[in-house]
Parts: structure tokens; sequence; C-alpha cells
């Protein structure tokens, strides 16, 4: 299984830290790769932070088939990162030839569309660069949306992030919320895709554990929206689900938690919205989980959100300082990064909560 | 040559040849009168006699005995019931299934036959080749049935796409903006629709005992189906009502007496279910024989003493499809929307597209469909649409599944299957396969009567459900047989029965890691069956 992992501060930070959180946690990984999304950009990209920008690896084919794509849908190319990779035969990474971080501006005519046109555009030209990217193996492209950076490579985390400097600070690459995982993925194959996090118009998320209810999911998702299109991984759902409950319905942020674990009958009858509750849960039931999962999720605001399955069978732990809050699958992860924290702060996400924390690192514990 | 008149019909050429032993018979006569079948007789017997010295001077070879013997004519046939067997204080009795039967031919020269239970088409089960194979070992763990909670219910009504429910933000929470269709959460198990006329009111009542006793004491919100022809007006204006669905048939019998205590009812009932096929006899109408339209029947359904046809499709207007579509509407009008209506249709070919119409159609009427296979039990058909009609469940249940996944439209209509549910006696082990399948839960018949004391069976035995004349008091309106069904141990068998099933439920769930119905996890499960694991999109095993 997984371990993943969530850090948010109040100053950008490098994403060390990041590995510096997962790293300790290696156990219960096997060193099969390792992802990262960062959020709330400074360094490189300080300066485009309304600019979606593009993450992908690729080959050299690859490029040109973007180059070309980005030219003729009208896309500006504004600021680039190209990563300053060590090429050390030695290292356990399986590196694609090209890493391409890009920024843009939108074609003109989007500059006077609403924004949810301009992010419905963001996601359709992302499915598009997609799909030109998979014929013949030519890449991945992983995130494209402003201020959102998204890293993911096969290997083993600690030379992955050699591989991209990654365990210097250059200070090129920072972000106030970094969303990660080290993975183990025993169940499917090793792709790219598979790997958490994920990333939908500005929602990101990654889980650990096994998703019983994939199936259910993956089934009614398919039909709900374009976007939820892969599939790779059995978490992967829980991103769409999310997504779908507060991009798509726009409901209130506790109800992603009873749409997914949702309460008894006899329980949810005790609550003033019964009705609606009883009503959320028939007509989502296939979006229910019921294996045992963890999720951390990052919402387009950078608030981050931690909910666990009902029967609470994967654990994680939210520690903290003065300037900076962590999630962790594994607490020996915190003490590396948040050594002189507070212990008796530390919160064990129940079964029954959805916690969120937000810029100013307040952390509310929704009790469902 | 010995001259022998071949055509006469011996014990050889029925389907149960019966054994008896003189020696041991104390010739009590009980056989024989509680026959209800009429298939034993006492009759005399010549037998060799050992004479004695004196009789021998009189030249006494022979001596007449009295002994148990089996009729032979077709009309008095042993129906292999087993009865006597019970009845008999010494064992001198003993039955037994003759393979080499002529009765289905022979019986045919009579007239078209008539009987009750379900096809012999036992080796159609597919469900048997269907293995629970994903076992959560290390990627996930499996649960503990005796520890964890379960929250095993399963919608009834119109289910609204989350898009089109009226639901208005309100700060950080939800709220309703106007009703939407009626719908209940009850138990994946539901107890199908069999009519006091069907079966007899004992019988009824022990399943109805059984139900509210279920409920009201061990919390499992089973519902149970009137049958078509009401019930009486005391359960109608009873607290109970709330666990009955009150079905609606194509003979529409009852339904005057239904509308009439609508004022006069104290709570809604569970639902309507509109009642197009059965699985059993698809096609072929109900029957109720005059035999068993008793005066308390007459006085239920509202008719005179004569045999009560069901018509095979709702008759009237311009189609069939009309006729559904102003009876849920009228229906739902009636129960002022508060109470799902639902339809029944025997599986067919054709179920895609039922299921569709269904689904697709704008008012949002109809809240649930109910699909019945072939191997369910029927009262009275004739044997040839028994044997010879119907669909299987299994692959028309995936196949409406997978055209409602298709069109991103599952669990709108919620889809309860029966037919054969439980024909091994493992009804959890059906019920949990057809959930994978994509059922939301199942209905069960015939099972209860067997529950009740019924013997009939896929094989051939008894079913003469048609006659009046049911050996167990359960399908028989003539007083003296139905005091054979004791209610408070039938009840107590069903009520037994469902906790079984319930526990053993759990026992399935727990090692997929589930503690909700898992309905359309068909990743769950496995056959060996390669062209099954092909129809039904899961994975072949070997
Ligand atoms: S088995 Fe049934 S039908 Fe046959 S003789 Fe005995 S009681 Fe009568
Ligand atoms: S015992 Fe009664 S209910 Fe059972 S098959 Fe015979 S006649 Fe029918």
């Amino acid at each position: 299984m997984c371990r993943i992992g969530a850090i948010k501060s109040t100053t950008p930070f490098s994403p060390k830290i990041a590995l510096e959180l997962m790293l300790p946690q290696q156990e219960g990984h096997d060193n099969s790769g390792f992802a990262l999304v960062m959020q709330d950009l400074a360094g490189a990209f300080v300066h485009y932070k309304d600019k979606p920008l593009l993450s992908m690896a690729c080959t050299d084919k690859g490029i040109q088939l973007v180059n070309a794509y980005m030219e003729q849908h009208g896309f500006v190319q504004l600021a680039q990162w190209v990563p300053d990779v060590c090429k050390n035969q030695n290292l356990n990474i399986r590196a694609m030839p090209r890493y391409v971080f890009r920024t843009y501006d939108l074609p003109e005519i989007y500059q006077y569309r609403s924004q949810a046109a301009r992010e419905d555009f963001l996601l359709d030209s992302r499915l598009e660069l997609r799909e030109l990217l998979s014929v013949d193996n030519n890449g991945y492209v992983y995130s494209f949306w402003p201020d959102v950076l998204t890293l993911k490579e096969i290997g083993d985390p600690y030379d992955i992030a050699t591989y991209f400097h990654l365990w210097d600070d250059d200070s090129r690459l920072l972000a106030k919320n970094i969303v990660v995982q080290c993975r183990q993925n025993t169940n499917y194959d090793i792709v790219r895709y598979a790997a958490h996090p994920f990333f939908i118009q500005g929602y990101t998320l990654c889980a650990n554990g096994e998703n019983t209810f994939f199936t259910k999911n993956m089934e009614l998702q398919k039909s709900l929206h374009r976007g939820y299109i892969g599939f790779e991984s059995d978490s992967q759902t829980f991103l769409y689900s999310l997504h779908y409950v507060l991009h798509e319905l726009k409901w209130p942020i506790n109800y992603f938690k009873h749409v997914i674990t949702p309460l008894l009958p006899e329980e949810a009858q005790e609550r003033p919205d019964a009705k609606v509750l009883a009503l959320i849960r028939k007509s989502l039931a296939n979006l229910e989980i019921n294996g045992p999962n963890t999720i951390i999720a990052m919402l387009p605001d950078s608030t981050l959100v931690s909910v666990c399955d009902a029967k609470k069978l994967r654990p994680v732990v939210i520690g903290r300082d003065k300037n900076l809050v962590a999630i962790s699958s594994e607490v020996c992860g915190l003490n590396a990064i948040l050594p002189h924290r507070n212990l008796s702060e530390d919160i064990y996400t129940t079964e029954r909560e959805l916690i969120t924390i937000n810029n100013a690192l307040e952390v509310k514990r929704w009790k469902q | 040559m010995e001259t022998v008149t071949t055509q006469d019909i011996t014990v050889n050429d029925l389907d149960f040849i019966i054994h008896y032993n003189p020696d041991i018979c104390i010739m009590c006569g009980s056989c024989v009168a509680q026959c209800s079948f009429n298939a034993i007789e006492v009759a005399p017997q010549v037998r060799k006699h050992e004479p004695t010295q004196e009789g021998a001077k009189q030249g006494h070879k022979k001596k007449i005995l009295f002994v148990i013997r089996q009729k032979t004519d077709l009309a008095h046939a042993c129906v292999g019931c087993g009865m006597c067997v019970k009845v008999c204080p010494n064992q001198a009795l003993s039955i037994e299934a003759n393979p080499e039967s002529r009765k289905n031919l022979l019986a045919r020269t009579q007239g078209v036959i008539k009987r009750g239970g379900r096809a012999s088409s036992y080796s159609l089960r597919t469900l048997d080749k269907i293995m629970v194979g994903r076992i959560s070992q290390m990627t996930d763990p499996a649960l503990d049935s005796e520890r964890h909670t379960f929250d095993l219910r399963a919608p009834l009504g119109r289910i609204l796409k989350a898009q089109d429910l009226p639901l208005k933000v309100d700060g950080q929470s939800l709220s309703l903006e106007k009703n939407c269709p009626p719908v209940r959460w009850i138990y994946p198990l539901l107890f199908s629709d069999m009519s006091i006329g069907a079966i007899s009111t004992r019988a009824w009542e022990a399943i109805a005992l059984a139900c509210a006793y279920l409920n009201e004491e061990c919390h499992l919100p089973v519902r149970m189906c009137s049958g078509e022809g009401g019930m009486p007006l005391k359960l109608l204006k009873s607290e109970q009502l709330k666990y009955m669905l009150l079905q609606i048939g194509s003979g529409h019998f009852g339904w005057n007496r239904i509308i009439k205590s609508l004022p006069l009812m104290r709570t809604d009932p569970a639902g309507i279910i509109i009642k197009i096929g059965q699985g059993a006899k698809p096609g072929d109408g109900g029957l109720l024989p005059k035999k068993k339209v008793a005066p308390h029947i007459q006085a239920i359904r509202g008719v005179p003493e004569t045999a009560l046809h069901s018509p095979p499709t709702h008759q009237g207007l311009y189609s069939i499809e009309e006729s559904v579509q102003k009876m849920h509407l009228s229906l739902n009008a009636a129960f002022g929307f508060r109470v799902p209506v639902v339809i029944k249709c025997a599986a067919s070919l054709t179920s895609v597209a039922v299921y569709n119409n269904l689904l697709r159609d704008p008012y949002h009427i109809s809240g649930g469909f109910f699909l019945d296979g072939l191997q369910g039990g029927t009262g009275a058909a004739c044997e040839i649409s028994l044997e010879h009609t119907g669909h299987p469940i299994v692959s028309k249940l995936r196949d409406c599944y997978l055209t409602s996944v298709a069109q991103g439209l599952q669990g709108q209509i919620p889809l309860w299957v029966g037919g054969g549910v439980g024909l091994t006696g493992q009804a959890a082990a059906d019920c949990f396969k057809l959930i994978c399948l994509g059922a939301n839960g199942v209905f069960v018949g015939k099972i209860l009567l067997q529950l009740l004391g019924c013997v009939g069976d896929e094989h051939g035995r008894c079913n003469q459900c048609n006659t009046g004349k049911c050996p167990t008091g359960i399908c028989t309106q003539d007083p003296r047989l139905i005091k054979r069904l004791d209610i408070d141990r039938g009840a107590e068998a069903i009520v037994n029965y469902v906790l079984t099933f319930d526990s053993e439920l759990k026992k399935l769930l727990a090692p997929i890691g589930n503690s909700s119905l898992p309905v359309g996890r068909s990743d769950a499960l496995i056959t060996s069956d390669y062209a099954v694991a092909q129809k039904l999109g899961i994975a072949y095993a070997c």
C-alpha cells in the first residue's frame, strides 16, 4: 500500500520537506514511485500564479506534439522551469526523456469568457493533450492549471529526489502546499497515471487503502463527467467523487463525507436534515466507499482535507506547529519534520469526521 | 403364453411407487384416511396359505388379507407427498420416485396438465456456477461478521439523479425545496406475492405473522406482498399495513375493497405492486380454480363462487404500456404520492426494453422493477407453460443492470429479482450473488411455503397446489386440510430462516470487506464456466 502525506505552511517551502515527511515511512511502501502536487507556488512561477501551468513528462516527439497543439489552439508560452536532472546511472528511476513545467497565456478569446468556461477549456485541453500523447507512449500530462505543479516518477523516492535535485533548496521550486505520495503498487501495473495524487480542475487527492467499491464507483462516474477517465488506480474515484460533489453539484464539503461514508439509516433518522441525507444516500449509492481508505485532498483554494472510511481501517495523523501543519499516514513522518511539536495536539482523524485546514492553518473538525 | 392387457395402467407407469410392508402394518387406516389425493385404499389381497393340518383336510390353499394398496388410475395417482409415511405409526410405508414413469405422457391423453410448483429445469441454475472469489486478504482487511455493524438495507421507490434532487445550499447545509418520490429503505429479502386464495388463510397469516415479528422483534424491515386479491379489512386498517405491498394483478381482484378502505387506513402500505407477469408461467395469466374459491375468498375478492382467471395482460386501453402508465399514475395519485408504485414482470428477452422504458420515463412514476425468473413457483399453471416458457433470472438481471449503467441510470429504479432464489436452500448465497450482479434485493415465495411444510419440489413431488387438496394445508381452502398447518410453528420457522439468512449474508459480506450491500460489485464474483463469465462480465477462474 502507499504512504500519503500533505503539508501546508504559511511560508513557501521546498519539496525536501515533503521527502523528509515520507521517507521515514518507507517500510510501509515499496519504493516504487514518488509523486507530489504543489499548489500556491513561489519560486520560478511566482509571477504567473493566475496562468495555467502545464506539468508533464514526455518524449522528444511528445514535446513537438504538445508545442504544435498549443500553438494551434492559441496558447502563448510564458515561463518554464526545466529541471536540472542528475544523470547518475545508479539511480533507481525510470525517467522520461523530458519534463515540462510551463505556464501559458490562455487564447485571447478566453480572456473574455467566464471562469467556468475557462476551467472547462483547461480541462478539455488537458484531456486532449493526454489523448495526443497516449499514442505511441509519447508522454503523460498530469495537470494543467494555474498555480499547480505536479511531478510523478517511477522508482525509489530517494533517487527520484536526487535525480530532480529536490534535496537542494534551489528556491525555484517552492509552494505553500504539497500533497505527496510514496507508493507500493502491489495490485495493479506500475504506471505513471496510477500514481496519486490525482488532479482535476483544482482538486487534488491521494488515498491510502483499497477501494472495494471501485467497480460501483467507476461505473457511475464514467457517465457523470467527461473528465472522469483513466481509472488506472482504484483511488481515482475518490477524486472524481470529491469533484462531483463540490464542483458539479456545488454542495458544501461536509456532504462529501455523507456521500462516501453515509450514516446508518437509524443514525441518519435522528438528524434534522434526515430527509436530505436519505435522498443523497440513495441517489449517490454508487459513490459510497466501503473499503479501508484514508483520503487527503486539496481544494482549489488550497484547503487541505482529511477523511477516513467509516470503519477507520486506515489511520492518518495530523500534526502541527505554529507555521506548518502536516498530514501523514504514519506518525514517524511527522516526527521527522515536526520533532518539537506538541504531541498532545496530534489529531487522528476519526471515521465520522471531516477535517479541513485552511490557509491560516486553522484546523476544523466537522463531526458527521 | 399368458395374456396381458398391456394398455392398462399399473404402478410402474406412475411417478411414485408405494412400498408397503404388511408384516408391521397394524391396519389402523390412518394413511388411507389422511391421503387428500385418495391415492391409496384398503383392499383385499389373496395370499398363498400354508395350511394347518385341519385346514389341509378342508382343502384351504389360499387366504384373504387386507392390505394398503396404491390406486393405479391417473386421477388418483400418488403424488409422493409422503403424508402417509408421516402418519404411519410403524413406518410400514415408503415412497420411491419412479424414473420409468409414463405419467407425463399418459396424463396428456386426458387434456392439458395443470399443476402448481415450479419448473423442473433445475440444470439451468447459473447461480451454482458462481463463487464469491474476491476475498480480502492482504490488500484490505476482511471484516468480522459477528463484530462489525452491517447496513443491510435496499431501496424501494424511484430514486432521482443527484443533479435532479430539489436541494438548495443553505450555508453549510442543504435543504429540500420540494418533495421527492417516496423511497422505502427495506430489508433486501422480500416475501413475494402469494394471495389469500392461492394459499390458505392460515398459511398467509403465518407469513404475515413472521413478517411482523421480524420487523417488531428482530428489527429487520422485511416487507411482504399481499398477492392479488386483497386482504382482510382488519389488516387494511391496522398499523401492520406498513409492512405490506398491495398487489394489483391483471384480474384487478380485491381492488374495489382496497380503494374503498383508503379513508380507513391508519398508515400507508409499503408499496403498490402492479403485476404484469410471473416468471413461472409468463404470459399465462392467473388462475384460481373454483375449488379454492371458498366463501371467505369470495368475500375478500368480491366475487361469486367461480373459477377466477386473471388475464395474461392488463386489459383495457390502447396498449399495455399506456395501461401500465395510467395505472402507475392513478395509483401514485390514489395514495397521495406517498407510496412507491412498482411493477413486476416475468423475465423475458424483452425485459431490457421494458426497463429502459421505465428508466426513461419523464414522470418518474415507477418505483421498482421486479423481475421474476423461470424458476419461480406458482399456485396453478399449465404444465406446458411451467416447463417451456420463461427466462432465467441471472443473465436478465445483469442485462438490465448493465443497460442502466451504460446510461448512467443505475440504481434509479431499484431492481428486485426472484424466481428460484433459495432453491437449494441457500437463499443468502443466491441473494448475495444477485446483488453483486446488480440487484438491489430479492423476493422469495416458494421457500416460505417450504418452510411452512410444503413438500413440493422441482423433481415432481406433489405440486398439486391447483387442486385444493394440498396435503399440508398451505394451498387449499378445505377447512380439514387447513387445520394441518400450525401457524405459530410455521411463522417461527420462517423467522428463524430469515435470521439465519441475515447471518449468512453477513458471512459473505465480511470476507469481501463490505459492511453495506455490494450492489453491482461484479468484481467480487468468479465462475469456472467461461460462457457464464463472458455473458455476465465476471472473472473466469479455473
Ligand atoms: S404419498 Fe401422499 S399421495 Fe401418495 S399415498 Fe401417501 S399421502 Fe397419498
Ligand atoms: S404441499 Fe401443498 S403447497 Fe406444497 S406442493 Fe403440495 S399442494 Fe402445493
